[in-house]
């Protein structure tokens, strides 16, 4: 535990979600903030008591038992107020008295699994979804969430005040949706897993575990899902598969400096064996079934990636997903990776004439695309794209391999 | 030697001046430093974070919530230090990283033992 640097941050990103999952399922959706206000003080306690004393042999443990305390105070006052003061308002609200909150790991599980349907319920909006989940099934903090939207905290928490207050009124139950509205109630659920898993692995933090951690979380919740047979669905498994065959390479793709290697420098023995061999597990189980989702085609490029030597199949069949993915859905990124494919493929001659038909601007992957495809066939030309490219890059990392790329073209 | 005791009170109650997470962490860790120096000195008796759960008793059979009933700040945790004099044990509570924060405050008092005169 102690390996993994500050332990306060490392558990709450892991153990206040569940505490605040379990004891909102405990105590109904409709109180969702003292299920949360329960959360932090027992991470403010924890913090005090371990300040003065030092850590408990096994924390995670010690903040059930006193969350457990806390949520059992509470609902002892609560339940003397509405006896003695409030019964006469003949209170009709459903709520459980058992004293006893239950911490054991599968309603912790199943509580987690409820709370993701709950959060991602349709009544709010697609933003208000993302936000919510990192708050509570990620434990992320107000500011961090504030930065991934790139926004201040005030309009974090209004919007999460605003979406919380949506979810009361439509009477959002923490329990499964039924089977006939799981298809669509599982689409969100998994948008926000995606984004959730990009970032951790795209995001210009300098911090590895943190966003490795992200990376791991992402694909415990999904793990989630597929060992739920009402949620083990086809695209759960290729949003799986894809989330491992970019995990495999999480090592490979950060060298000693803490600075990003390119995939094609990577040393493919630092690959993860198992994390490919499990993606290709998931993919295979994608398969079962006619469904064919953007997770099913960004998967398929991503196995195609765990080969790290060029072949014609392989890039024939990287651009074919791409062609399908852009007609699907269409996104900067994946028109400017297809571009790549084509280069590999028809050449850099029909990849620069795609290239220049694209509608990407002031991007600095775009420039260095440019400046890659040409490179020997207008040198000149390619160093102007590559510093343009230098001039959008944004963090020091992006800038830093552009540098490196400048100085190996001249 | 005497024993002092040093009460530290903060406010638990503002949600604002809550903390991150990596701030609880870094206060943690100071906890622990300023401990740690005193304790190297042989002069750390002891101490407890309190909760924030508890109630007040007052004449009259008055009882209410939380220790915190008029004012925000509340007494949040304790120590207790062996010190030659009020000047030492001042002086080692100086270094109570709370103290960093506006609003909060620490108290140092001699503990009186019925062993001594």
């Amino acid at each position: 535990m102690l390996d993994h640097g500050p332990i306060i941050p490392h558990l709450f990103r892991t153990e206040y979600r569940k505490i605040v999952s379990v004891l909102c399922r405990h105590f109904g959706f409709r109180e969702i903030e003292v299920a949360e206000d329960i959360a932090s003080e027992t991470f403010q306690a924890a913090m005090q008591a371990w300040g003065l004393e030092g850590l408990p042999p096994n924390p995670a443990g010690w903040l059930y038992n006193t969350a457990k305390n806390k949520a059992k105070n509470h609902l002892h006052r609560e339940s003397v107020f509405r006896h003695k003061i409030a019964q006469e308002l003949q209170n009709t609200t459903q709520q459980s008295d058992s004293a006893e909150v239950d911490l054991s790991l599968q309603n912790i599980n199943d509580s987690q699994l409820q709370m993701m349907f709950a959060v991602c319920h349709p009544s709010v909006s697609h933003e208000s979804q993302i936000g919510l989940s990192l708050r509570i099934l990620c434990g992320f903090g107000i500011d961090e969430i504030a930065s991934a939207f790139m926004t201040n905290k005030d309009v974090i928490n209004k919007r999460l005040f605003r979406a919380k207050e949506k979810l009361r009124e439509a009477k959002v139950a923490i329990e499964m949706p039924p089977a006939s509205a799981i298809e669509a109630r599982l689409e969100p659920v998994l948008k926000t897993i995606y984004l959730l898993f990009n970032e951790g692995y795209y995001s210009a933090s300098q911090n590895n575990t943190l966003r490795k951690d992200l990376c791991l979380e992402a694909i415990r919740l999904c793990t989630m899902l597929i060992e739920h047979s009402e949620t083990n669905k086809p695209k759960v498994n290729a949003l799986l598969a894809l989330m491992c065959f970019h995990a495999s390479r999480f090592d490979a793709r950060i060298n000693d400096n803490g600075s990003a290697v390119l995939y094609d420098e990577q040393d493919s023995s630092l690959w993860n064996r198992d994390l490919i061999s499990k993606g290709g597990y998931f993919l295979r189980m994608a398969g079962q079934g006619n469904e064919l989702s953007k997770y099913h085609l960004e998967a398929g490029i991503a196995a195609w990636h765990t080969q790290q030597s060029d072949t014609a199949e392989k890039w024939e069949g990287i651009l074919h997903l791409y062609n399908q993915l852009l007609q699907r859905e269409y996104s900067p990124v994946a028109a400017l990776n297809r571009t790549y494919a084509v280069a590999k493929v028809r050449g850099k001659e029909a990849a620069i004439a795609e290239a220049e038909k694209l509608q990407i601007p002031e991007n600095h992957f775009y420039f260095a695309l440019l400046g890659t495809l040409y490179t020997d066939i207008d040198d000149q030309k390619a160093m102007l794209h590559w510093q343009t490219s230098l001039s959008l890059a944004k963090t020091d990392s992006d800038k830093e391999a552009i540098r490196k790329k400048l100085r190996s073209e001249i | 030697m005497e024993e002092y005791i040093v009460i530290m009170r903060l406010d638990l109650l503002t949600k604002a001046a809550q903390p991150s997470p990596e701030q609880m962490e870094g206060y943690m860790k100071q906890y622990h430093d300023w401990v740690g120096g005193i304790a190297a000195q042989n002069k750390f008796s002891g101490g407890k974070g309190l909760s924030v759960e508890g109630k007040v008793l007052k004449f009259n059979d008055v009882m209410t919530d939380g220790p915190f009933v008029e004012i925000k700040e509340s007494v949040a945790g304790f120590i207790i230090i062996k010190a030659a004099s009020l000047d030492e044990a001042v002086e080692m509570a100086q270094g109570c990283p709370i103290l960093k924060g506006e609003g909060n405050s620490v108290e140092v008092r001699k503990i009186i033992s019925v062993h001594e005169s």
